[in-house]
């Protein structure tokens, strides 16, 4: 195709605006590219000189971080397991079954899955746990995540499996599997891909978040990086800045596999409309 | 939805099946709102007499948050009311929506290598974890050695401690910053719904990249617009992020209404005010959500016909 010369002048423009904006995006992060590998770094941006991985063995060997990252990881894998089970029971039975009120069931959980949100559920959800004596422990943070995080994942699995024909568990009935066999053998295989986005999504919302946990524990060998983070802070409450950008890098990783990964596998647009 | 002769499950096994979800939505969703609200009429506290046996106190925590002698004053129940307002019609509906929709409308033209990289910064922004971004932002706008300041020293223009002296428009420009990919994404996806051929006809008439958004691009995407507008008005109202920015300070001048709660609630551990106020948050959020939802209902009625 031939471009006029206002046409073409409008392409460059346009790149250029682009690609400005995409540069002030960027610059706040551009940080965390050199300071995790400069022993010297400090809050300014500065091209390390020598490189080095320094700053890395030296969280590696802060016990207090690494059991951050662990903590992180039983609370998260704990919440996705839970999440990812529940929503998919739960999801194949407002698709497959004919109980009466589905519909009701869907708008209720809708409604209070947005009303019911940030700090200002933590209030009854801080007592609720408090009155059953959970307080300060892993299954709190796993329970509470899972709740939260249920009513989203059960739509976005309802969605996919009302998209996936009945043909193939009719068929699989008709040569005499049970519906429970149907579900577990026949339909499970199919809704897959649905629930690794579940799994990611969720994923990505447990390991990055500070309210949670931050309220819902006390004790520092419980603590999950996101408030772990905080001990890169000396008592005048000044940030050890070489440490704070290895581990912020440590813990971010995760999140920017996970992205790869999707945008990979599905492309943006299912990453896009399903953060809670 | 049509009827189908015989369900593939009973509805005894889709009981079963429900079972677990709905035991963990009705503890942690449906349940903290009720309780919420039967709390904020008590004077429950963290310590001592009242929080064992809290007194009823009827609307008592509902009249000190409405207090018109204090309800203006900087770190009441009112100053962050207003300012979660200005907070949310400034970084969601201003900055995040029409940046948004800059961003989206110029991923249509751009080389896909440069989109690719403009989109990939723009969601690290949106995914990365919130404290990570938030010592990003602390280190970013040091006075001293900051990435900005050195950036404003190079232009010859004055340097600024902008967490001290403008720390509300931080927050704003931060959440619009940490929020802009939702937007960019949902309208992306709307745009490329739309059939080429709109804009091939267009192009043929000569028209301009702005006639083309303005008469053909934005008509067609009116109901996406919508509904971003309503999603992320309800996330930006709840936002929690900015704490660990500002802290909420300095002296309560970022305190949004979340954080706010979070201080009566968890800082100074007046319960029964902090789900006054948690009510009155959950309140808003249902006005939200039922337009919310009624805007969604007239759309799926509006396919089936």
């Amino acid at each position: 195709m031939r471009l006029s010369f206002g046409q073409l002048a409008a392409r460059i423009g346009f790149s250029a605006l682009a690609a400005t904006i995409g540069i002030l995006f960027a610059l706040p992060l551009i940080w965390f590219i050199f300071a995790p590998f400069n022993a010297r770094a400090e809050l300014g941006v500065s091209i390390p000189d020598p490189w080095t991985l320094q700053n890395f063995l030296t969280v590696f060997g802060n016990g207090f971080a690494m059991r951050g990252l662990l903590n992180s990881l039983i609370q998260s894998v704990g919440g996705v397991i839970l999440v990812a089970a529940a929503a998919t029971l739960a999801a194949y039975a407002l698709s497959r079954s004919s109980i009466p009120g589905k519909g009701l069931v869907t708008y209720v959980l809708l409604l209070f899955s947005s009303v019911v949100s940030g700090t200002a559920a933590m209030v009854p959800i801080f007592l609720i746990i408090s009155s059953v004596g959970l307080m300060d422990t892993h299954i709190a943070v796993i329970l509470v995540f899972a709740g939260g995080l249920l009513p989203t994942a059960m739509f976005i699995l309802r969605d996919f499996i009302d998209g996936i024909p009945r043909t193939y568990e009719e068929s699989a009935m008709v040569a005499g599997a049970s519906p429970v066999q149907a579900f577990f053998d026949v339909a499970l295989p199919v809704i897959r891909p649905g629930i690794v986005v579940v799994v990611v999504w969720a994923f990505v919302n447990i390991w990055g978040s500070f309210l949670i946990p931050f309220i819902l524990l006390r004790s520092d060998d419980l603590m999950p990086s996101s408030v772990a983070i905080y001990s890169f802070y000396s008592e005048a409450g000044t940030p050890i800045v070489t440490l704070l950008a290895a581990y912020s890098l440590i813990y971010s990783l995760p999140v920017i596999v996970l992205y790869l990964f999707v945008s990979w596998k599905f492309g943006f647009r299912f990453f896009g409309g399903i953060k809670a | 939805m049509k009827k189908r002769g015989f369900s593939l499950l009973s509805h005894r096994a889709g009981a079963l099946f429900l079972a677990p979800a709905a035991a963990l939505v009705g503890v942690f969703v449906l349940l903290p709102f009720f309780w919420v609200i039967f709390v904020s009429f008590t004077n429950r506290t963290l310590l001592g007499k009242t929080a064992l046996s809290p007194d009823f106190v009827g609307l008592g925590n509902y009249f000190a948050l409405f207090d018109p002698a204090t309800f203006f004053t900087r770190g009441q129940f009112g100053f962050s009311l207003i300012l979660t307002t200005q907070f949310v019609l400034l970084s969601a509906l201003v900055g995040q929506a029409l940046l948004g929709l800059l961003l989206a409308w110029l991923m249509q033209t751009i080389p896909p290598a440069l989109k690719r990289i403009v989109e990939a910064a723009v969601i690290a922004a949106w995914i990365l974890p919130e404290v990570v971004i938030g010592f990003a932002w602390f280190a970013f706008l040091d006075y001293d050695h900051g990435t900005l300041n050195a950036i404003l020293t190079g232009l010859g223009l004055p340097r600024g401690d902008f967490l001290l002296q403008q720390p509300f428009w931080v927050i704003v420009v931060f959440n619009t910053w940490r929020g802009a990919a939702f937007s960019m994404m949902l309208f992306n996806s709307a745009f490329s719904s739309i059939p080429p051929s709109y804009f091939q006809a267009a192009d043929v008439a000569g028209a301009s990249s702005w006639q083309k958004f303005r008469d053909i691009g934005l008509p067609l995407i009116r109901g996406h617009v919508v509904t971003d507008l309503i999603l992320i008005t309800m996330w930006t109202f709840n936002v929690f992020t900015p704490f660990v920015l500002t802290n909420g300070g300095p002296s309560y001048r970022t305190e949004l209404l979340s954080i706010y709660n979070y201080r009566i609630a968890f800082r100074e551990f007046e319960f029964g005010k902090g789900a006054a106020v948690g009510v009155i948050i959950m309140l808003i959020n249902l006005a939200f959500a039922l337009i919310y939802l009624s805007v969604g209902r007239r759309k799926a009625k509006a396919v089936e016909q």
